[in-house]
């Protein structure tokens, strides 16, 4: 069973339709009882940190994020909570990857809205059967820098993290459920690979 | 590196294709699951959905259009005409849409950009802004261009850029439907001053139009309706053609 985290500011319709594609069992999880239940849990992301944040502690469940085996996907936002902190909103994060996301700076279009293509640097499962240099879905204000966990980056004037990795941890910075063919391998390969 | 986007747009009434729709191969002509899903398989970056019906009737079709059109399409959608508040801001994004377009209502009621960005972002929030040169100058006009008003085009861009908005989506009155290409010259000094991504709209004829509006103007993405709707023009072909005169599309 494969749960999505509904903390009231993500969109969850486009990765359902997904996972219905997949036909893969899936519910909208809410509280720490209601995870529990689950194998593996994406994180969507659209909205604001903080707001974010605020909402996965009403529901108890930043401590269970923090320690949990199971497997973690964080999207967009959901990848930025994976953070120490977020300058957005200021706010105190996951802290599962050791660095804080930030705002982009410098004379670019901000949000870096559009389809970028990705380097990978690491091999990995969740990224198996895509190419390097393939395209995704951006649309995002905030970034993750490149750290120690970065296997995939984004060049948007400077390089990013596309997506990273720790442990049972992953986050993607692209909406891999908005990236045509390329995201919805992806999203299998979460599920059926990792 | 960042690609250039190209977006058919499809004005909805009713839950249905309205406008210049000539597509073969398609069992229902005005379909806009149908329609959508041919530009998604064609190589559109994204698609814009205005609905130009009203009543309050109608919006419950448009939401259960906007969740078909979410469980058939991999790309992302922006949805408009007629949002008024939040709350259909809401309804539209939890229905499956990405952005929301935003145009008479901003204009009179500006803070509802602000706040709409501060609940969904940035990037979910689509400033529509339809200009018509009066005089010497570019003015806003509101009511699907029927209305008027006193804002000086450059300013108001700069004001929705200023209150949250993650986009301007810019239609030239003068040109949209003449097909003698984008308004070059009042989006090229624009683009200079807004940090935001532009999509420019009205006017396309041709697929040097849309090379000139990203080479000249270097807009972030381009617009069409019946250009596409109509077959003159292609998207794959039309991709093709920008990837040869150096433009970085997704192909």
């Amino acid at each position: 069973m494969i749960g999505i985290i509904d903390y009231g500011a993500g969109n969850t319709a486009s990765v359902e339709n997904v996972l219905i594609q997949l036909q893969q069992d899936y519910r909208i999880v809410k509280t720490e009882s209601d995870v529990m239940n689950c194998e593996k849990l994406i994180l969507p992301g659209v909205g604001e940190a903080s707001y974010a944040i605020k909402r996965l502690n009403m529901n108890n469940l930043i401590n269970f994020l923090r320690v949990t085996k199971k497997l973690v996907l964080g999207i967009c936002l959901g990848m930025q909570l994976l953070c120490e902190k977020s300058e957005e909103g200021n706010a105190k994060c996951l802290g599962i990857i050791p660095c804080d996301a930030r705002k982009f700076q410098g004379n670019i279009k901000i949000p870096h809205m559009g389809w970028n293509s990705i380097q990978i640097k690491s091999k990995s499962k969740l990224m198996e059967g895509i190419d390097s240099e393939s395209y995704f879905y951006f649309a995002h204000s905030y970034y993750v820098p490149l750290n120690e966990y970065t296997t995939v980056t984004v060049d948007y004037s400077t390089q990013i993290s596309a997506v990273v990795q720790k442990d049972n941890y992953f986050g993607v910075q692209f909406h891999p459920e908005k990236s045509g063919e390329n995201g919805i391998k992806l999203i299998k390969n979460f599920i059926e690979l990792c | 590196m960042i690609t250039k986007r190209i977006i058919p747009c499809l004005d909805i009434k009713d839950g249905r294709v309205v406008k210049g729709i000539n597509f073969i191969n398609l069992k229902d002509s005005g379909s806009a699951i149908e329609l959508a899903s041919s530009y998604y398989d064609n190589g559109a970056d994204e698609l814009v959905f205005l609905d130009i019906s009203a009543t309050e009737e109608k919006r419950k079709t448009l939401i259960t259009l906007v969740k078909g059109i979410a469980k058939q399409i991999r790309i992302p959608f922006t949805v408009g005409g007629g949002i008024t508040e939040l709350q259909d801001i809401d309804e539209l994004l939890k229905a499956g849409a990405d952005k929301v377009s935003l145009n008479s209502a901003i204009v009179k009621n500006p803070t509802l950009i602000d706040e709409a960005a501060r609940r969904f972002g940035s990037q979910a929030i689509v400033a529509a802004i339809d200009i018509k040169k009066i005089d010497d100058s570019e003015i806003v006009f509101i009511r699907g261009g029927k209305e008027m008003t006193d804002k000086n085009a450059s300013e108001w861009c700069k004001e929705v850029e200023q209150r949250g908005a993650g986009e301007i989506l810019l239609t030239s009155m003068d040109k949209d439907g003449t097909k003698s290409g984008y308004n070059l010259t009042f989006m090229k000094e624009l683009n200079k001053n807004i940090s935001v991504p532009l999509i420019a709209s009205g006017g396309a004829g041709t697929m040097y139009h849309f090379l000139e509006a990203f080479i000249e103007a270097n807009v972030e993405a381009c617009l069409a309706a019946s250009l596409f709707h109509n077959q003159e023009i292609k998207i794959s072909e039309l991709k093709k053609y920008l990837k040869q005169n150096g433009v970085n599309v997704r192909l």
